[in-house]
């Protein structure tokens, strides 16, 4: 178990402005599973692109097996036995499971062979597939279990896992894990890159910690308590969002209430709204969770004004709005927050004030007589980058090249600075550091105190447990009846979000 | 060899500089092209940019230029709008003839009246008529979802139809001795077009071009629409997300720039052209397209595109007389000043790295 697998050593890589890693040294052994921990921006992702032949280190060397290892493109990586599951799927929804595996195959073979090999993996490792099925039809989770066949069927030495289990149930990522554990004792290496402390700790043999592109220190997460971990990997004492006891407003209608809402997805590939029931007080906050694609954009969309529906579906404080456009919804106070950010929530080639203007011309009167008050606008946006502690050189830059954790920043910060009535949020700490994360949610829980509703759509159960009142699951479209988030086990959460989506324990043959 | 990198953000100073870079470039392969030909590059490239303008007959040629520039302003100030909308209104060519037809008809319909009114109530009817043959692509694409390309298009060939009848029929002239063309506006003083300077090529048409520039300048900048408009063709998720409607923005962006079309035309017919003939389509509808990129979708960069482009087009023409050059080959040199733009264009966005190199 000792055999050392991976070494690099001194490895840095720059970037016009920005040091990405810099003098980056650990070791991987056979079989050892090995965390990547760090804030967003620390550089996990360069270093793994580095070892998967993405991106050239400028100085530093790497050694697979003892022998010197510079991998100039993904294909060399792979043949050396280094595999990835990345983040994003790479996959053709139009395609079937088999197809869509040949496609990231050099020599495929012919399709039923392949079929069969497909099917023999994914028993083998307690991953059940359908090599015939389209990928389309398929489940998030299920279509990792694509992406980590895909790789097990190159027989890799080094398994590099980017995020893996942030799109799925509970259950499916104790599925996971017992996988990833067998592979372990096989002797396949795991390089699993997470900010989820707990699963870190449950999972992992060794941790290398980064900071701002440097290795801040290495740890056995099993020795070490997941808020060591954390300030180390932040830097700073995190305290947790705070909260203090809901005030009763005494309203006679709820600020929201959506009834039998059902609306057809408008997008290619996505689940239909079906016959939706909840409703949210002021001063309260509805968590909403869920494996990705399972109606999440739609219901945002449905709520924002985006997708229309009959009337009396959405009510705000009792008068029906369902089929009112998103403007006219904001001038009632409702604010959105997309989970997409470049494209939906902002356009990416225009300035950070321009987008300030996007979603806050209504509530923030940034107009008048349909003439743009820029000046104004432009000080609302510095105010935002100010607040919310925006790292960009001036609100005049495009929002393309804000890294994701600011942009994310801003665009919260946009719609939390609007005094809103109504907030919908969807993914609201994606992508963001452990200490913006902490920021926002604590944003959250004061814009509620301040009066309110909030619906939070996550697929994060750790946004969700510390900002929610109530509970409810979206599972294909459907949302189960909400519930007091107090009380909740992880065990009846993983259950409203759809148990394990059918999937089998793993068990070696 | 080299890698394409995107930029964080559009460089500003390429934004402006490729249309400049563009022009260089067509001048030295259009002069390579010409030396192919058989002719003195040098002289030929003298003929097209120098010669209008300083040149022995600058005085007269230099009026041309207003007058080829002003509808090419006008027509591609109106299409930008749309193109920044995503919205592509191929048929300004068919909207600028059924403006035309409609100035025209109003004026010949009360034809030998002498009134000032006259004049006014052509403008609004020409602009009328090319808004109403864009409202057929329009309200075709926000009903049935067809596509505004090829249904712009294709009316530009039904609208030379309806063109020809009238230069044939409903609008021939009743003292013309049966030959095809309308009555002549510049034997109709009320409702002429008249050159306001003398000499400098200056007419209504022209002043139109000027503040619609201005105008589009303060829509995009300032107005909330221009805002929309920008949105919808950057990110139209966005744009919806913002509370912009698709199906308004379609018809709005194709109503502004069909009506400018008409205008344009209006003003050529009642001035310029003089008459509503067969031939009197010119292409300017479809010339405008390449003005409205020319000028980066931009008003003031359209205004600067117009002039240029009407400079191609005159010099063109001088030389074509004087140098005996094929009209085929001007023509071509026009299309490699589309081709340049469009290929340098790539710079504003991304840098070209050399490898083992520094950043361009």
């Amino acid at each position: 178990m000792t055999t050392e697998l991976l070494r690099i050593d001194g490895v840095t890589k720059a970037y016009p402005g920005v040091v990405a890693n810099s003098d980056v040294s650990f070791a991987i052994s056979k079989g050892e599973i090995h965390a990547l921990l760090g804030e967003n921006g620390a550089g996990k992702s360069t270093l793994v692109k580095m070892i998967y032949g993405l991106v050239k280190p400028d100085s530093g060397s790497m050694a697979l097996h003892g022998q010197p290892y510079a991998p100039a493109r993904p294909s060399a990586a792979r043949n050396s036995g280094v595999a990835m599951v990345f983040q994003h799927f790479s996959l053709f929804e139009a395609l079937n499971v088999a197809e869509n595996v040949a496609l990231g195959m050099e020599n495929p073979p012919p399709m039923r062979t392949l079929a069969e090999k497909i099917s023999a993996v994914s028993t083998e490792y307690g991953l059940p597939l359908d090599p015939t099925r389209r990928v389309g039809d398929l489940s998030a989770g299920e279509r990792q279990r694509v992406e980590i066949v895909r790789c097990l069927l190159q027989d890799p030495k080094l398994l590099i896992m980017d995020e893996p289990t942030s799109v799925l149930t509970p259950q499916e990522v104790d599925i996971l894990f017992q996988t990833l554990r067998q592979l372990s004792a096989e002797g396949t290496a795991i390089l699993y890159i997470s900010h989820k402390l707990e699963e870190i700790r449950a999972l992992c043999d060794e941790a290398t910690i980064l900071r701002r592109g440097k290795v801040v220190g290495t740890c056995t997460p099993r020795d070490v308590s997941a808020r060591d971990m954390a300030e180390m990997m932040v830097g700073a004492v995190l305290t947790p969002p705070a909260r203090s006891a809901r005030k009763d407003w005494g309203d006679a209608h709820a600020a929201l209430e959506v009834t039998g809402l059902s609306a057809a997805s408008p997008i290619p590939f996505g689940t239909s709204l079906k016959d939706i029931t909840f409703s949210v007080q002021r001063g309260e906050v509805l968590g909403i969770a869920g494996v990705a694609g399972n109606g999440q954009d739609e219901l945002l969309l449905a709520l924002s004004g985006e997708l229309r529906s009959a009337p009396e579906m959405v009510k705000c404080f009792g008068s029906p709005i369902g089929d009112t456009p998103p403007n006219a919804r904001r001038a009632l106070g409702f604010v959105a927050a997309p989970e997409d950010r470049l494209g939906h929530a902002a356009a990416p080639d225009m300035s950070l004030v321009e987008n300030a203007f996007l979603s806050g011309a209504v509530r923030k009167t940034l107009t008048r007589n349909g003439f743009i008050d820029w000046s104004k606008t432009k000080r609302w946006a510095e105010e935002v980058v100010a607040q919310y502690d925006v790292r960009t050189p001036g609100t005049w830059v495009a929002a393309r090249a804000l890294s994701g954790g600011n942009l994310q920043k801003f665009l919260i910060g946009r719609e939390l600075s609007q005094a809103p009535e109504v907030v919908i949020i969807n993914q609201p700490t994606w992508g963001v550091d452990a200490a913006a994360a902490a920021f926002i949610r604590q944003e959250i829980l004061d814009r509620a105190q301040d009066g309110a509703a909030v619906v939070v759509i996550s697929q994060d159960l750790d946004d969700l447990l510390e900002v929610s009142d109530r509970f409810a699951a979206l599972n294909e479209g459907r949302l189960t009846p909400a519930r007091p988030t107090e009380g909740l086990t992880v065990d009846e959460i993983g259950l409203m979000m759809g148990g394990a989506h059918g999937m089998e324990v793993a068990h070696h043959g | 060899m080299f890698v394409l990198e995107k930029r964080p953000s559009p460089s500003q100073f390429w934004t402006y500089a490729t249309p400049v870079l563009a022009v260089i470039l067509t001048m030295i392969a259009g002069g390579a092209m010409f030396a192919l030909l058989g002719k003195d590059p040098f002289i030929a490239i003298r003929t097209i940019f120098w010669d209008p303008l300083f040149g022995e007959f600058a005085f007269y040629l230099r009026g041309q230029l207003l007058v080829k520039a002003g509808p090419l302003i006008l027509i591609a100030v109106g299409l930008s709008l749309g193109f920044r909308a995503g919205i592509w209104n191929i048929g300004a060519e068919g909207q600028y003839i059924i403006g035309a037809i409609f100035g025209a008809g109003v004026g010949l319909a009360v034809f030998p009246t002498e009134t000032r009114w006259i004049f006014p109530v052509m403008i609004v009817a020409g602009a009328f008529g090319g808004w109403l043959w864009a409202m057929i692509p329009a309200i075709l694409k926000t009903r049935f979802n067809t596509n505004e390309i090829l249904v712009s298009l294709m009316l530009v060939y039904v609208a030379q139809t309806i063109l020809s009848k009238a230069a044939t029929g409903f609008l021939r002239n009743p003292q013309g001795m049966g030959f095809p063309g309308s009555r002549n506006f510049s034997t109709y003083p009320a409702a002429r077009n008249v050159e306001l300077i003398q000499e400098s090529g200056m007419h209504w048409g022209v002043v139109a071009a000027f503040i619609a520039v201005i105008a589009a300048y303060v829509l995009l900048q300032r107005h909330m629409l221009g805002f929309q408009i920008k949105l919808a063709g950057q990110a139209p998720r966005a744009a919806r997300f913002a509370g912009v409607q698709p199906t308004r923005l379609v018809v709005l962006c194709m109503g502004i720039s069909g009506a400018l079309a008409g205008l344009a035309g209006m003003f050529e017919v009642s001035g310029p052209a003089g008459q509503i003939s067969i031939d009197f389509a010119s292409g300017y509808g479809f010339t405008a397209i390449i003005v409205a990129f020319l000028g980066r979708l931009n008003p003031l960069g359209i205004l600067l595109a117009g002039l240029v482009m009407a400079l191609t087009y005159v010099g063109g023409e001088m030389a074509s007389t004087n140098l005996n050059l094929p009209s085929a080959a001007i023509q071509a040199f026009q299309g490699m000043l589309l081709f340049f733009l469009l290929a340098v264009d790539l710079l504003s966005n991304y840098r070209i790295r050399l490898l083992n190199g520094r950043a361009v």
